[in-house]
């Protein structure tokens, strides 16, 4: 007899297919957000499933900070001819060129949330009613309140407290002109199944997550890598490690770890060892207790 | 890690603070590994700056600031953890009757309810309202811990006390499967691990019973079901003639050869493949997300549902229907809305609210009939062209709907059809 039950990584993949659909039915104008990060690789793989045998039907934008991984972009710029899809970017380096955001001073400089305002002038300036996004509810406690479809006013903000509820799998996506939606397909997902999923799909992800070795910093509990945009403090010295990345952000922001894990399984197998969640590497979000909510707040990813 | 054959189980908890519903949640989360050192780390800070000794659970379960802040619960919060035997999602909501909406979202998509029971207080109004907020949204088993056992001597007969009064009550109930626990989330007796203290109790902790219980057979796999989400139609190279019903199998099984009849339209034809990218499927059943082809070129679109030709939904514009007002503005008398049902959009009137239900006491209310946010009523739905349902206690997807107000695309009430 057959069983007629999912195990859970397909019960997971077949409601980010859902989900994917409901936005291409309701939407004029979606978008993939696509940063070359593992969760946004993953959603573009379910958005081939859930569309085959056509082709995904949504271009990606891509908000590109200038302080990228040289990989990130490679790896980007490859699979999107792969997949014939067309790709936008917002640059972060235009918005600091017009004048539309200045680049923080200080120490701690980042560009990260200068991306806000460059995010959104693409969302804008592209018409974009909805932005599909690789977050998880697992990622961060402002993100666990999240919904599948979540609705920004037109000033881009999202307002945590007036939240529209979803019940069953009725997604509301009905907006103003101006408003738009971001959709988070991969909401349920946590970290350990995003590895057991592109481990069993074997899905193409950049080098940089697996264990290389590579020159670095130890500042602030982690490992930052050597790029033309790091200023090396006193008492910092270079050494080689070999290290991987847990996730993809800025190179200046993303810190590596010590790790052997050079193949998919071994990774799967380190990170279900895991004491600290994969974000506790990245400085953008230990400046404060509610640095995520404040960002989303914005418009943030 | 790969764990085949693991199902997921969806879960809600509702209560407040003093249940002792995030230190239950805590306790779960921190046995299985599933808290980090940062989290853990950034908690402990937190629970110092307010003052309290050791670590305050709660502040792991509130995500916002405000909610931070002021120490309530203000939305639904999803938390996560895996056992070697299952991966579950935990919908966490607020138990105070003025969040009597989240309750019932969290509840929506949920396998099992928790009802926790501060055991130094029995029935509390609050479990009743929880209870029937299950039973309202069909959650198919209920799980009544009734905690801080260490509180009360662990004694048996306190314990019998409180199943006693709570089933004085849930007989009214519609709810197939309620099973009581007796437990200290704060120790962990009958958490994880069976009770050194409460030998007396034979069944098994509350973990155990959430990884084993039999889950599957609550799909509902006779009513075949399959709202079209959309059409796909690849028109390149090899697939010039491809036609694909894409959606999610809502109940029952489809396979290739299948009568079947599209609905509203009524057109018949066969099931010629079913398809999905990692290629051709021989069956397909709840929750697949799947594409149809089928033998006759038919008309079909977004909101239209095929079905086995031998075991249709009715096609009505006028029904029954108990709903939950999600919305600060009331019901407008004989306004119209937006009906969301699977896939179907239509214009939809509430032509009668028949009688309020006060979810406190299960009384009936006729002669307030305003509805405002956290009511349930039961109230009559008319619609501009026929939606396809079917009766909610049979099923969850066909049998529900949201109403969507027309003037702020805001969701207003959610439905459980009769």
């Amino acid at each position: 007899m057959s069983k007629y039950y999912l195990n859970y990584l397909d019960e997971l993949e077949s409601e980010a297919i859902y989900i994917l659909r409901e936005v291409w039915a309701q939407f004029q104008n979606p978008v993939i957000l696509f940063s070359g990060g593992k969760d946004s690789i993953l959603v573009s793989h379910l958005a081939r499933k859930a569309f085959y045998p056509s082709k995904i039907p949504f271009p990606f934008m891509h908000v590109d900070t200038g302080h990228n991984f040289p990989e990130t972009i490679q790896f980007r710029d490859d699979l999107v001819k792969e997949l014939g899809v067309q790709l936008i970017v917002g640059s972060v380096q235009e918005s600091i060129d017009q004048g539309r955001v200045a680049e923080e001073k200080g120490k701690n400089a980042t560009r990260n949330s200068l991306q806000i305002t460059t995010l959104l002038d693409a969302i804008e300036s592209n018409k974009v009613d909805c932005a599909i996004g690789g977050g998880r509810r697992d990622e961060e406690k402002a993100r666990a309140k999240e919904r599948f479809f979540s609705h920004r006013d037109d000033f881009g903000q999202w307002d945590p407290k007036n939240q529209r509820p979803e019940l069953w799998n009725l997604l509301n996506g009905k907006h103003f002109e101006g408003e738009h939606f971001r959709a988070f397909p991969i909401s349920n997902w946590t970290e350990m199944d995003v590895w057991n999923y592109i481990q069993r799909e074997n899905i193409k992800i950049p080098s940089l997550y697996f264990a290389h070795q590579r020159e670095v910093v130890w500042r602030s509990g982690s490992w930052i890598p050597v790029s033309e945009h790091l200023k090396l403090e006193e008492g910092e010295e270079i050494h080689s490690k070999k290290i991987r990345f847990r996730t993809l952000g800025d190179i200046t922001i993303t810190g590596g770890i010590e790790s052997d894990a050079d193949t998919l399984a071994k990774i799967a197998l380190e990170v279900s060892a895991m004491r600290k969640t994969e974000r506790g590497d990245r400085s953008d979000d230990k400046r404060s207790e509610s640095a995520m909510e404040d960002r989303k707040r914005q418009g943030y990813f | 890690m790969q764990l085949d054959n693991n199902q997921l189980l969806r879960f809600t908890t509702a209560g407040s603070v003093d249940d002792g519903k995030s230190t239950l949640i805590g306790r779960l989360l921190y046995d299985s590994k599933s808290i980090f050192e940062d989290q853990l780390e950034s908690i402990e800070n937190t629970s110092k700056k307010k003052g309290h000794d050791g670590i305050d659970m709660a502040l792991f379960t509130d995500g916002l600031r405000d909610e931070r802040e002021q120490g309530i619960t203000i939305d639904v919060a999803y938390r996560y953890f895996t056992t070697p035997k299952r991966k579950f999602i935990i919908a966490d909501t607020p138990g105070h009757i003025q969040y009597t909406r989240n309750m019932v979202t969290g509840a929506s998509t949920a396998n099992v309810a928790i009802i926790l029971i501060d055991a130094r207080h029995g029935v509390i109004e609050q479990t009743k309202r929880h209870a029937f907020i299950a039973s309202l949204l069909q959650i198919p088993h209920l799980i009544v811990c009734i905690n801080k056992m260490d509180l009360v001597d662990f004694s048996e007969e306190v314990y019998n006390n409180i199943i006693n009064q709570f089933e004085e009550f849930s007989s009214k109930l519609l709810v197939k499967d309620i099973r009581f626990k007796p437990i200290s989330a704060l120790l962990g007796d009958n958490v994880v691990n069976a009770s050194e203290n409460m030998k007396w109790y034979q069944g098994s902790p509350l973990l155990s019973t959430l990884e084993t219980m039999h889950i599957s057979s609550d799909i509902n796999k006779i009513d075949a079901r399959f709202p079209v989400q959309t059409v796909l139609r690849p028109q390149r190279e090899g697939f010039i003639d491809y036609r694909g019903y894409a959606g999610r199998v809502a109940s029952g099984i489809y396979r290739p050869g299948d009568d079947v009849t599209v609905m509203p339209s009524g057109f018949t034809s066969k099931i010629k493949t079913i398809d999905t990218f990692d290629g051709e499927v021989k069956e397909a059943f709840a929750p697949m997300s799947v594409s149809i082809t089928l033998e006759d070129d038919i008309d079909i679109s977004r909101g239209d549902m095929i079905v086995k030709t031998t075991n249709k939904p009715e096609a009505v514009q006028e029904f029954d229907t108990m709903i939950c007002w999600l919305n600060n503005s009331s019901a407008r008398p004989r306004a119209k809305y937006t009906i969301m049902h699977t896939s179907n959009e239509q214009k939809a009137m509430i032509k009668e609210v028949l009688y309020k239900i006060d979810i406190n006491s299960y009384a009936r209310e006729e002669e307030n009939k305003d509805l405002a946010m956290n009511d349930i009523a039961r109230v009559k739905i008319r619609t501009t062209r026929p939606l396809m349902i079917d009766e909610y206690r049979d099923n969850r997807i066909t049998g529900s709907f949201i109403l969507i107000d027309d003037a702020t695309h805001e969701t207003v009430a959610a439905g459980m059809i009769l």
